[in-house]
């Protein structure tokens, strides 16, 4: 288990060099220029040409990229160009209310999802499996922004029932937490329904019938523990699709998430907070889908890591 | 024979059909049979005549497509058709258990095993946890599995195919039921278990005071366990008799056909003996033939058998048949009852 633990950290180390390594060329074949947005409209050749020189611009490419993975090895992510604050506290600063928004769209999501998806599965064709099947649909089909957006008009402007933006209090997070939630229940549910129906077909669950077991344990104990590791793959596989809806979502709430850090320095140019914001995001989710595979080893008993 | 004694299971007119989407599929086309306490009666037939469906049809576990089921299953007199879902759930695993054919895929993979046999008892018997847990080592250790205690917390995936077996008999005995349905519990398994597994089965069903219906291919399973042989073919029983004497004088063209026509003496020692092939195949639960429905198959066809369905005889208290052969000969004689 421990080896199993160090060869997958070990293995973290490659999948973040490549990430950071696209992600600084990449960035650099956006067009404008740092040095342009920083120094404003107004400022001279001269200014920009001086502030390009004090963000290392005007060195080779190659160059910098030495130097900022010299930087990286040392856990230094370097300074915000715009703010000049080193990038970790940038990220710290926000990095909380992302986790905040991302724990409780997935606890949301499973709490929602998975019964969705039983209730489907344990009565297919029925007007119920309608619902869940057409509601997910149309969960999948909505662009984030635009659910965030019909929210924010239906329950801040008209009903004035709950604030449209910022934080402060739980309030605040409802209406983010549901925007964010609203793609990955679909998601869940439909492979909830789908890996059900399969477990509810199987000969272990007519085995448990049988028994005389009554239909609540035989759906919950015997089919759904069956159905758990493509569910668990499903959730994981989503968080990933959270934190890109998180730039959407954070965007349009105004939340200050590390998602709007990234659209705010993209904005601003500043490949620092960028690249450290992206290695962050980079790391959240290796890290989910280590928990994950450490699940699939707690639910299912064949599956052994050594 | 068991004429003394009253019948456990009575199958009175069992229809089961399947409502797809390619049409209705008539597995199960009006069967009756009776079982009594504490005998095994074998069902035969080969793959396809409806053997699983009748066993599924008892129990009601025949989920997706939703079937129909008609007609009378008469369990200690009532009728189990006509229970609720609470009602059939109490019978369940309690007073009729199942034995399935494939222990691979019958046992729960993420459940350990004593879990598994100790479910039925908590459910049906309101033992503790820990008494439920003890039963089912109990139960572990009479079916033969070496070490119980420990091999109650394992999980399937490291059990063989003999052990599940084993497992799925303990599980299907630990409510102490009156009826086990066995459906082919050993042709998934290599012979050698399969005689262990059908000796433990038989010994335990002594112990208990167990009645089985024992579906299977193999006729030399029945030979040594059955008292009495049902034979089905496209979902009806065309032929009933006790076991000795179907080996020794197989009426119906079908079960001759099953035995491989000439009955050799010493033949049912041989265990692990397959069917007979015999020409042309079961034909598909949607389209039965006209008449008997084993005529386009049979050596001894005659004009009356492609457009007229045959009666049901009965030759004495144990034997019926279902054959135009019979009624001609048994013309004076016979007492035609029921189908
Ligand atoms: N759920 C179902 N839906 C539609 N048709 C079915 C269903 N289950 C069984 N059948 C059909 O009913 C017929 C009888 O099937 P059954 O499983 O009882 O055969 P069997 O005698 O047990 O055969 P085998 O020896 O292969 O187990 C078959 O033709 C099968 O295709
Ligand atoms: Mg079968």
């Amino acid at each position: 288990m421990l080896n199993y633990l160090i060869k997958r950290l070990i293995s973290t180390i490659p999948v973040l060099l490549g990430i950071s390594l696209l992600l600084f060329f990449m960035l650099r074949m956006l067009p404008g220029d740092p040095a342009q947005v920083l120094a404003g409209q107004m400022a001279s050749p001269e200014d920009i040409e001086n502030i390009r020189h004090q963000l290392g611009l005007d060195r080779p490419i190659y160059e910098q990229y030495a130097t900022y993975l010299s930087r990286l090895v040392r856990f230094d992510l370097g300074l915000s160009a715009r703010t000049q604050n080193p990038v970790i506290d940038e990220i710290w600063a926000r990095l909380p209310n992302t986790l905040l928004l991302a724990v409780v769209a997935i606890m949301l999501a499973c709490l929602f999802g998975i019964p969705a998806g039983i209730i489907s599965a344990v009565r297919p064709y029925s007007w119920l499996d309608y619902l869940v099947t057409m509601s997910a649909l149309f969960g999948i089909s909505m662009p984030v922004f635009w659910l965030g957006l019909m929210l924010v008009v239906v329950f801040s402007v008209v009903l004035k029932w709950l604030p449209a933006g910022g934080t402060g209090s739980w309030q605040h997070v409802i209406l983010p937490s549901i925007t964010l939630a609203a793609l990955v229940i679909a998601f869940i549910a439909r492979m909830t329904r789908s890996t059900m129906l399969e477990t509810l077909s199987q000969d272990f669950t007519t085995t448990a019938r049988s028994k005389g077991l009554t239909e609540k344990i035989v759906i919950i104990k015997h089919a759904l523990r069956n159905a758990l590791i493509p569910i668990i793959t499903v959730v994981g596989l989503q968080f990933g699709l959270l934190l890109g809806g998180a730039v959407l979502t954070e965007t349009v709430f105004a939340w200050p998430g590390l998602g709007r850090l990234i659209v705010d320095s993209i904005l601003a140019r500043d490949y620092p907070v960028i690249q450290g914001a992206i290695l962050i995001f980079g790391l959240l989710y290796i890290f989910v889908n280590l928990v994950v595979d450490f699940i699939y080893a707690f639910v299912d008993p064949r599956i052994r890591y050594d | 024979m068991n004429e003394q004694l009253k019948p456990l299971l009575e199958i009175k007119g069992l229809v089961t059909r399947f409502h797809t989407l390619d049409g209705v599929v008539k597995a199960v086309d009006g069967i009756d049979f009776e079982v009594y306490e504490g005998e095994t009666l074998g069902l035969v037939g080969e793959s396809g005549c409806g053997k699983s469906v009748t066993a599924l049809s008892i129990l009601q576990l025949l989920r997706c497509p939703p079937a129909e089921i008609m007609g009378r299953i008469l369990f200690e007199g009532k009728n189990l058709l006509e229970l609720d879902r609470e009602g059939i759930r109490k019978i369940r695993g309690n007073d009729i258990s199942m034995i399935f054919q494939e222990p691979m895929t019958s046992l729960n993979p993420v459940l350990k095993i004593g879990e598994q046999i100790a479910e039925a008892a908590r459910t049906h018997k309101n033992m503790t946890r820990q008494e439920a847990w003890r039963w089912a080592v109990e139960m572990l250790r009479m079916v033969q599995i070496p070490g119980p205690n420990s091999r109650a917390r394992q999980y399937p995936h490291s059990f063989s195919g003999g052990m599940r077996q084993r497992t799925m008999i303990g599980m299907s005995l630990s409510c102490n039921p009156r009826l086990i349905l066995a459906d082919e519990p050993t042709t998934a398994l290599d012979v050698t278990i399969q005689a262990q597994i059908m000796s433990l089965l038989h010994r335990l069903k002594d112990e208990f005071n167990t009645a089985i219906v024992l579906i299977t291919h193999d006729l030399g399973v029945i030979a040594e366990m059955a008292s009495r042989v049902v034979v089905m073919y496209a979902g009806i029983v065309v032929e009933e008799a006790p076991v000795k004497e179907i080996f020794k004088d197989p009426r119906h063209p079908y079960t001759q056909g099953l035995l491989g026509s000439i009955p050799v003496i010493g033949r049912k020692r041989q265990t692990g003996r397959r069917l007979q092939e015999i020409p042309g195949i079961v034909p598909s639960p949607m389209e039965t033939p006209s008449g008997c429905r084993f005529h386009p198959r049979c050596s001894k066809v005659m004009n009356r058998c492609c457009r007229q369905e045959p009666p049901m005889i009965r030759l004495n208290e144990h034997r019926r048949v279902s054959c135009w052969l019979e009624a001609h000969s048994t013309v004076k004689k016979s007492q035609a009852g029921g189908r």
